[in-house]
């Protein structure tokens, strides 16, 4: 497998799965670039989280390839750094905060000093102290333990950050918040973002590209750029016509297949 | 739950009143008694101070008994998590082998005396793998269970973030299956005190057991009282021990599961 494409981080190409002969996904096909953030977008139950998993290399799909850097993901490779939905149970329970963050330096043979210095380097740019990092993370809310898991995956230092849903299971504010953190982390630390969501909104405020999944078994309807700038406001962005344009759009590419039956 | 908010003296007095009432009602109740079979209270604690408290009773009744329980037991603790991880990681091995494990758990412990003796004679090898081989099943079923439990999205991370094997055994999985190893190792504690009290009394390498027996044999009766005296308090020891040691690895659930409990 090889890319032509220099720049592409992560290249997707036919990929296609099923369970039992049961089709979830069909010929995904789309390239990521190199400090790019893309929000995959789609319906609930449209085979997301799959397409995640793949693209993580914790599962291999059905035909097609995933490539990583022109490496092929047969399996988790080096770079790859996941943040998933339920943070509650993505987090070690007996471990404390800042230990949960050390594992993965530790995994990848940082010594004992090193990773602390890290890790709370990362709980730091996700706000929080040295307070927090000596708490057991069922200790914070759930906004907090979600900034847990992305100070885990920061300190990582991926080359690539994959985001199942991450902001679901907060409340509305603290999703804001987590949404704005996330665009600023991106900026600053200029990391390579494949966010997976369900929601529009988020969707076409958080990325440069949108990929809207429709269909059944789910393909690529269309990649959507999204030329909003790199300064970006929950309030101003989202009240330009720009904004409430894509949104149509991509809504309009996502809702345009429902009734389709393959 | 309110009992927990309390302090240690309260805790203590919980405890004690009821052992306390029942010492002085037996002590009365028994200080005119003529009967052979139960002597006065002050003749059981006699005999009891004179086996259990000075040195050199203590030397030949009391750690024989608590090396062997000590080796047997850590033996059961060491092969029940490490077979019990290795079943519980490996799927298919644990499906075959459940109905089998099963069977062998179900045979009381004291009910192998015989075999094991025929096995290994009456010597104290033979008495530390009996209560090994007793105590292995709780400690073994219960590993299987919690390493089978272990939350998937954890083992995800630890894929994704290429954890290494035995990072991965020690951080996550042995953590994570710590609160089932310790509810099979209470058990397996209690069944190995059992089978060391009965083990010892065959053979002559001393201990509780044979102590017990020699004095009902040469009608020792307030001895022999002393000596269930001895094992009722070694008994209780023990479970102290064992939560304080609980109470310290499992302090972070214990802790997660008062905050459920709250917040439900």
């Amino acid at each position: 497998m090889t890319t032509t494409t220099g720049e592409a981080t992560l290249a997707a190409r036919g990929l296609g799965h099923a369970y039992g002969g049961r089709a979830v996904l069909a010929d995904i096909d789309f390239e990521v670039e190199r400090g790019k953030f893309v929000c995959i977008v789609g319906p609930s139950g449209v085979g997301k989280t799959t397409l995640l998993r793949c693209l993580a290399g914790l599962q291999r799909s059905s035909s097609g390839s995933v490539s990583l850097s022109g490496r092929e993901m047969t399996e988790p490779l080096p770079g790859v750094a996941l943040v998933f939905q339920d943070y509650s149970r993505s987090l070690m329970p007996w471990s404390s905060v800042v230990h949960n963050v050390e594992l993965p330096l530790r995994a990848n043979g940082a010594s004992r000093g090193a990773a602390r210095t890290e890790a709370l380097r990362a709980l730091a740019l996700v706000g929080l102290d040295e307070v927090a990092a000596g708490m057991y993370p069922w200790q914070l809310s759930g906004g907090m333990q979600q900034r847990v898991a992305i100070a885990r995956a920061l300190a990582y230092r991926p080359t690539l950050l994959l985001m199942d849903e991450p902001f679901a299971s907060v409340d509305a504010y603290t999703r804001a918040d987590l949404e704005d953190l996330m665009l600023r982390l991106q900026r600053e630390l200029q990391l390579t973002v494949i966010l997976v969501t369900h929601d529009i909104d988020e969707a076409v405020y958080l990325s440069d590209q949108v990929i809207a999944l429709n269909g059944r078994p789910a393909t690529v309807a269309e990649i959507v750029d999204v030329p909003l700038g790199a300064d970006r406001d929950q309030v101003a962005t989202k009240s330009t016509p720009e904004f409430a344009e894509l949104r149509a759009r991509v809504h309009g590419l996502i809702r345009g297949s429902r009734g389709t039956t393959s | 739950m309110r009992a927990k908010r309390t302090g240690w003296p309260a805790t203590l007095a919980l405890e004690l009143w009821l052992p306390v009432v029942l010492v002085i009602v037996w002590w009365f109740a028994s200080s005119a008694s003529t009967s052979v079979y139960f002597p006065p209270l002050s003749s059981i604690l006699t005999s009891f101070a004179h086996d259990w408290l000075d040195p050199v009773g203590l030397a030949k009744n009391l750690v024989p008994s608590l090396q062997l329980l000590a080796l047997g037991y850590s033996l059961a603790l060491v092969s029940g998590i490490v077979v019990g991880t290795v079943l519980g990681l490996v799927g298919g091995l644990e499906r075959a082998t459940r109905p089998l494990l099963e069977t062998l758990r179900a045979i009381p412990g004291v009910a192998l005396l015989p075999i094991f003796i025929v096995l290994f004679g009456i010597d104290v090898q033979m008495k530390l793998l009996l209560i090994a081989f007793g105590s292995f099943w709780p400690v073994l079923l219960n590993t299987i269970d919690g390493v089978r439990g272990i939350e998937p999205l954890l083992l995800d991370v630890s894929r994704v973030f290429r954890v290494g094997r035995v990072r991965r055994l020690v951080s996550i999985i042995l953590p994570g299956a710590s609160p089932q190893i310790f509810a099979g190792a209470r058990t397996a504690l209690a069944i190995s005190l059992i089978i060391m009290v009965v083990s010892e009394t065959v053979g002559g390498n001393g201990g509780v057991g044979y102590f017990l027996l020699a004095a009902q044999r040469n009608f020792a009766i307030s001895s022999m009282w002393g000596a269930i005296l001895a094992l009722g308090i070694l008994g209780y020891l023990l479970n102290i021990v064992f939560r304080i040691i609980e109470r310290m690895v499992l302090r972070w659930h214990r802790l997660q599961q008062a905050r459920l409990e709250s917040h439900s």
